[in-house]
């Protein structure tokens, strides 16, 4: 698995900042507590988060929808209880 | 230092719905345009937009640009300057259709046309009933228009800087724009974006405020850079709020809480607007709730450690109903107050909104000083001040000034920009120069103030001192402290001093172009002494040559307050539409 580099890591964190204050707010809770935990896994499942568009992505932290990706059922786990 | 240029015809920082259109017109005429953005263009603020975009298409029952023209004019508590009102509402279906063309998923009658839904405040006739005015789609408007507009830009070759921040504006000694300075993120270059013309598309600036639903990029850059640049900024006292977002986060609770049985109270656990409104009690108006919110808090019946907010209580409704008819606000409650609304109450507070005021414009997009068009310099959206929305903003004409100002904005760039030397003139560097010494400053400072100090110290300034509703005392006591929170933020410094997406050396340039927004707010309302549209006091008195506080005598006018000084000037009102007649002052009421 590629490792992922501390720019790498400066870069997710700038691209939690969302167009939606509800995302920033979750995320935010997230980057201060959580995310420094992450496995390598989790951390590029969460980096593929990152590329969802703002309303989908929030509709499954909150639980108002189901992700269809496998690969990113367990993260959204995380994220909703964040 | 030597500072790397780059040349386009265009440059346009903020990607949201009015950059990207104002982008696409440009980059479709064959210019080069460049686009710098903080974020990935779909992930700009213009995505939180739900409600839809006005239009008087008139495809559900009769309706005319001129009617609209009213409900905006009137909207604005008669402050929207007419010409560009008028503008914007003949402008509405054919910047509506457009986008259809551009592939907005618009939700569709049966026979294919745009379905249209009623709106707070969309009325026929001159304000006679309800008509349906706002196309959208489903609840994600402004997503879809965003999603749209990047497509059709890559199509067209706009070039997208993205995760680029602008620090300044470029002007020469003439005042002439020439560009702006702009830092990469993942790099911390700096770098000048040389244009023929520039457009400040960066959207508002609701993060002043304590409480707001503005996402954590509306930093007011542009604002902030303008202000810099010696440009005033204009009606900056008007700004739309809510009245009840979660404290100390801002995240909306629907007004239906209130209608299913919601209470406020305050520390004492009363009932309050008992007293405010006998009748309707918690369910009065929107500015009524507001009003008396702030005065409890005001007068120390604030709850919570800081006294600052109040509860909205529900825990007397079966929590059946409460699981069925507001599963969203108990999810909302849980997550953002870290409170079961089924046992205990939710903290609330009026919450800002979205920003009347901003760069001074005429309707074609054109930054106007003392009547006269600033070379080179360009606004639209939020940051822009045209001025349509005047005191008080109508519901959806917000993705509507997005569409038509971002469209006529570039149509003024295009025509500028073919009258202008193929090549550029030579770069002014004195602004360059001081963006440059800024950021140095910033890396060197010892011994300062921690961003978020100052950031918070801006915020609950804000918030109580110049809120939803104002007080004359709260307010002069606000303009001197606002003043004191500006020398915090010139002592900002930061731990992190790295090159590569360096998010506090962000955080605090962008605090340096809050606090801009911040004085300009307090300062201009603090001036101005009558009530109008959201800019509501407690000092106003409700008389017959005042209704509502509201005193044409002295203040049918726009403030632009400059950041040289503090100082504050007065333009009229443009009461002389383009080709009907002016919508004749009247008292506001709904």
């Amino acid at each position: 698995m590629t490792e992922i580099d501390p720019i790498e890591i400066k870069r997710i964190r700038w691209r939690s900042r969302r167009g939606l204050l509800e995302l920033d707010l979750v995320l935010e809770r997230f980057l201060a507590n959580g995310f420094n935990q992450l496995t390598q896994a989790e951390l590029l499942a969460y980096r593929r988060c990152l590329e969802l568009p703002d309303n989908d992505f929030l509709d499954y932290v909150n639980g108002k929808a189901e992700i269809e990706d496998p690969e990113l059922t367990h993260i959204i786990g995380i994220l909703r209880r964040a | 230092m030597t500072v790397p240029v780059r040349h386009f015809d265009a440059v346009i920082v903020g990607a949201g719905g009015a950059g990207m259109r104002a982008a696409l017109q440009l980059s479709e005429a064959g210019l080069k345009t460049a686009v710098l953005s903080k974020v990935f263009p779909t992930r700009s603020h213009t995505v939180a937009a739900q409600g839809g975009v006005s239009a008087s298409l008139g495809n559900s029952e009769p309706d005319h640009w001129h009617w609209h023209m009213y409900d905006t004019v009137k909207g604005s508590d008669w402050l929207g300057d007419q010409d560009a009102i008028e503008f914007m509402c003949r402008e509405a279906p054919k910047v509506v259709v457009e986008l259809e063309h551009f592939g907005m998923p618009f939700d569709r009658n049966e026979d294919g046309t745009i379905y249209q839904r009623p709106f707070g405040g969309h009325m026929s006739n001159f304000g006679e009933k309800p008509v349906r005015r706002a196309c959208a789609a489903a609840d994600r408007t402004g997503h879809a228009m965003l999603h749209a507009l990047y497509q059709r830009n890559v199509r067209a070759n706009t070039h997208f800087f993205v995760e680029w921040m602008a620090l300044d504006l470029v002007r020469d000694a003439d005042g002439n724009v020439q560009g702006v300075v702009a830092m990469e993120m993942e790099t911390s270059e700096i770098v000048v974006f040389q244009a023929k013309a520039t457009l400040f598309a960066t959207g508002g600036a609701g993060r002043i405020f304590a409480s707001s639903t503005n996402a954590f990029i509306n930093t007011g850059d542009g604002l902030g850079m303008a202000a810099r640049a010696g440009i005033p900024l204009e009606d900056m006292e008007f700004w739309q709020f809510h009245p009840t977002g979660v404290a100390g986060a801002g995240v909306l609770i629907t007004e239906g809480v209130r209608g299913e049985g919601g209470i406020l109270r305050n520390s004492a656990g009363e009932r309050f607007m008992e007293r405010y409104a006998p009748n309707a009690k918690d369910l009065a108006s929107r500015d009524v709730v507001s009003r008396a919110m702030v005065t409890e808090i005001n007068e120390g019946r604030g709850c919570g450690p800081n006294k600052d907010h109040v509860l909205l209580d529900i825990t007397h409704l079966d929590p059946e109903v409460i699981k069925s008819k507001l599963p969203g606000i108990r999810e909302i409650s849980i997550k953002f107050a870290g409170v079961d609304p089924i046992v205990a109450p939710i903290p609330v507070v009026p919450t800002c909104h979205y920003q009347m005021g901003g760069i001074p414009t005429n309707y074609r997009g054109e930054v106007v000083i003392d009547g006269k068009p600033v070379h080179g310099f360009y606004a639209a959206g939020e940051v822009a001040c045209a001025s349509v929305h005047g005191a008080n903003r109508l519901g959806t004409n917000s993705l509507l000034d997005l569409l038509v100002f971002g469209k006529s904005s570039a149509n003024s760039m295009i025509d500028f920009i073919k009258a202008q030397p193929a090549e550029l003139p030579e770069l002014a560097t004195t602004d360059v120069d001081r963006a440059v010494a800024r950021v140095a400053r910033l890396d060197n400072q010892t011994g300062g103030v921690e961003v978020n100090d100052a950031r918070n110290a801006m915020q609950r300034t804000m918030q109580n001192h110049c809120g939803v509703f104002r007080f004359k005392d709260m307010l002069a006591e606000g303009a001197a402290k606002i003043l004191e929170v500006e020398e915090m933020v010139k002592k900002t410094q930061i731990h992190d001093k790295s090159k590569v997406f360096n998010t506090a050396r962000i955080e605090a340039l962008e605090l340096e172009n809050l606090i801009e927004v911040a004085k300009a707010t307090m300062i201009s309302a603090n001036a101005r002494t009558e009530s109008r549209g959201a800019h509501v006091r407690d000092d106003a008195p409700d008389t017959a040559e005042t209704p509502n506080g509201r005193d044409d005598t002295n203040w049918l006018k726009h403030t632009l307050w400059h950041r040289d000084g503090n100082r504050l000037e007065y333009k009229p009102v443009n009461m002389t539409p383009l080709t009907v007649e002016t919508i004749a002052l009247k008292t506001r009421s709904y």
